[in-house]
């Protein structure tokens, strides 16, 4: 077990390493001279050297690599061109909306899936099976660029139940979540539905049949629950969809979340808070990752071979 | 005689029809940027069925030249990226040793960004446009090709019809080419599939956000992004646009099911 965890680690590094690298190299996709991008071309000589030292862009390109690796090892991520604050304040405002966002809509897929996914499996080839499948095939399908606006058009402005955008109460989180939760519920039904028709085979649940166990025991303690582990798996490189997916849907309701923020930096021109923002947003979903590969390693020793 | 059911007519005839809108649309007499001022936001009816936008432009006409705009990025998307991914995984495959492993790594570290996050960061850096976004979205998208072509080729590289190409001396190239690329197509042919629906998606969502095409060109992305500020007084102005996006990469994603069933099928038999 030890070996793996110093393997797995050991690979989670040099990814961390990997994206680092690429976050470092996008400043210098900006066509032309970045600063000037960033300050506009009216602004003043002293103004752009300034902001050219402290982007450390007088530098040669390794020393900036070099500069930048140390800054990131202090946890400083510089400073936002527009607000003057410290990247790692503003962070730390925006962090935690899209948490909750990202956690809601994850309750929300797993609330859709898994009674779908299991339903259509029991009822297999009939027109639940048919018609749950064709829901998640049109989850699936549906961008969430539209769904969001969508929901506000049916929830907000037609029957008015939920707030349209931003966040304040209970009630603004349901749209946002929703609109982030569905793509997941559609590709984890159809996880669930084929795990639970693998398992379902499987001489463990005839025994368990045989001896006569309740036949609702029988499905949710002995088939859902080891049809689960390949389905947890799957939930932890979705989350990187979730992840993804917040950028647009924080944007769609206005949620000050970190998603928003990496738009609003784009639009500005703030190229370190974009940066950082990259940053934050990949290195979660790499420590995600990990944590699910260690974890099911600890669950299952069969995994830890490769 | 061949029975054609409809969960396989419906997304060939939706996919039929974008294609040709989107080959043939500017043979017909479309003025997606025409403003009739007497026709703001009027809602679909008999003689326009699909209404107007904010500027009095024909939603119908902008829909035809978006799907022009939509079908081009991800033809040249999804190609540029199963042909750059498919030689460097079939490269890895084939060498092994150190490259396979500094590929496998490179990979690793392109999927750690989820979803279309760095297509965003790309684009907003690159700034928007038709070439920057296809450039960015073929920077995410090599990568899909590349592990299921060097998985693929790793998977057949022992073969006898391979060892026997090896032992007469052919070309590594003439191997990868004629011996194995033959051989592992069929699932690149699958991803293919997927890969023109969610860079259909991309497209549009990187266009939402405003990293994309750029007005007065048509995209669906920028339709539904106009659309989301006159929800209230015109709804058909997303609705339109959505639904129509919708439809194409649900055709696109219920054909490759069934290529995907068809080919397991044919596998497995």
């Amino acid at each position: 077990m030890l070996r793996y965890l110093f393997i797995r680690l050991g690979s989670a590094l040099l990814v961390t390493f990997g994206v680092i690298c690429i976050v470092f190299f996008l400043l210098h996709l900006i066509p032309g001279d970045p600063v000037e991008v960033m300050l506009g071309e009216s602004a003043q000589q002293t103004d752009r050297a300034a902001l050219r030292h402290e982007l450390g862009l007088d530098l040669p390109l390794l020393n900036q690599f070099q500069t930048y690796l140390t800054r990131l090892i202090h946890l400083d991520l510089g400073h936002s061109l527009r607000s003057k604050q410290s990247i790692v304040a503003i962070l730390s405002e925006r962090v935690p909306a899209t948490f909750q966002l990202a956690v809601v809509a994850l309750l929300f897929a797993v609330m859709i899936a898994l009674p779908l996914g299991l339903l259509s499996a029991l009822r297999r080839n009939t027109w639940v099976d048919h018609s749950a499948m064709g829901f998640a095939m049109i989850g699936v399908s549906i961008p969430n660029f539209w769904m969001g606006p969508l929901l506000i058009l049916i929830f907000s402005l037609w029957l008015g139940w939920f707030p349209v955008s931003g966040k304040a109460g209970f009630g603004s989180i349901v749209l946002p979540a929703l609109t982030l939760g569905t793509a997941l519920a559609a590709i984890l039904s159809r996880m669930v539905r084929s795990a639970v028709l693998e398992v379902l085979n499987e001489e463990f649940i005839r025994t368990a049949r045989a001896k006569g166990l309740n036949e609702w025991r029988v499905i949710l303690k002995h088939a859902l629950g080891n049809a689960l582990l390949p389905v947890v798996t799957i939930l932890g490189l979705q989350l990187g969809a979730l992840l993804g997916g917040a950028v647009i849907t924080e944007t769609i309701f206005a949620w000050p979340g970190i998603g928003q923020l990496t738009i609003e930096a784009i639009q500005q021109r703030d190229y370190p808070v974009v940066q950082a923002c990259v940053l934050i947003i990949s290195l979660t979903y790499v420590a995600i990752n990990t944590l699910t590969d260690i974890a099911y390693g600890l669950l299952d020793p069969r995994t830890r071979l490769t | 005689m061949t029975r054609y059911p409809i969960d396989r007519l419906f997304p060939l005839t939706i996919l039929l029809l974008w294609t040709i809108l989107a080959l043939f649309g500017n043979w017909m007499d479309m003025a997606p940027d025409q403003i009739h001022l007497e026709k703001i936001l009027v809602p679909p009816n008999a003689q326009a069925w699909f209404g107007f936008d904010d500027l009095g432009r024909s939603l119908f006409d902008r829909l035809i030249t978006g799907a022009r705009t939509s079908f081009l990025v991800s033809l040249w998307v999804v190609s540029l990226s199963a042909i750059i991914g498919t030689l460097i995984g079939m490269l890895a495959g084939w060498k092994g040793g150190w490259l396979d492993l500094l590929i496998v790594r490179i990979i690793d570290i392109f999927l750690a960004f989820p979803g279309i996050l760095l297509a965003i960061a790309l684009a907003g850096m690159l700034g928007p446009g038709l070439n920057n976004i296809v450039i960015a979205l073929t920077v995410v998208g090599w990568v899909g090709f590349a592990r299921l072509a060097r998985a693929q080729t790793l998977s057949i590289k022992n073969r006898e019809h391979i060892q026997a190409a090896r032992a007469l001396g052919t070309s590594t190239q003439r191997i990868l080419i004629r011996h194995i690329l033959p051989l592992i197509v069929a699932p690149l042919i699958v991803e293919a599939t997927f890969g023109i629906a969610s860079m259909v998606i991309a497209e549009a969502g990187l266009s939402f956000l405003g990293l994309g095409i750029q007005p007065p060109t048509a995209s669906w992305g920028t339709m539904i992004r106009d659309g989301t500020r006159y929800m209230l007084v015109a709804p058909h102005m997303v609705i339109v646009p959505g639904l129509t996006l919708c439809l194409v990469v649900l055709s696109v994603n219920m054909l490759g099911d069934k290529l995907r069933d068809w080919m397991d099928i044919r596998i497995k038999s």
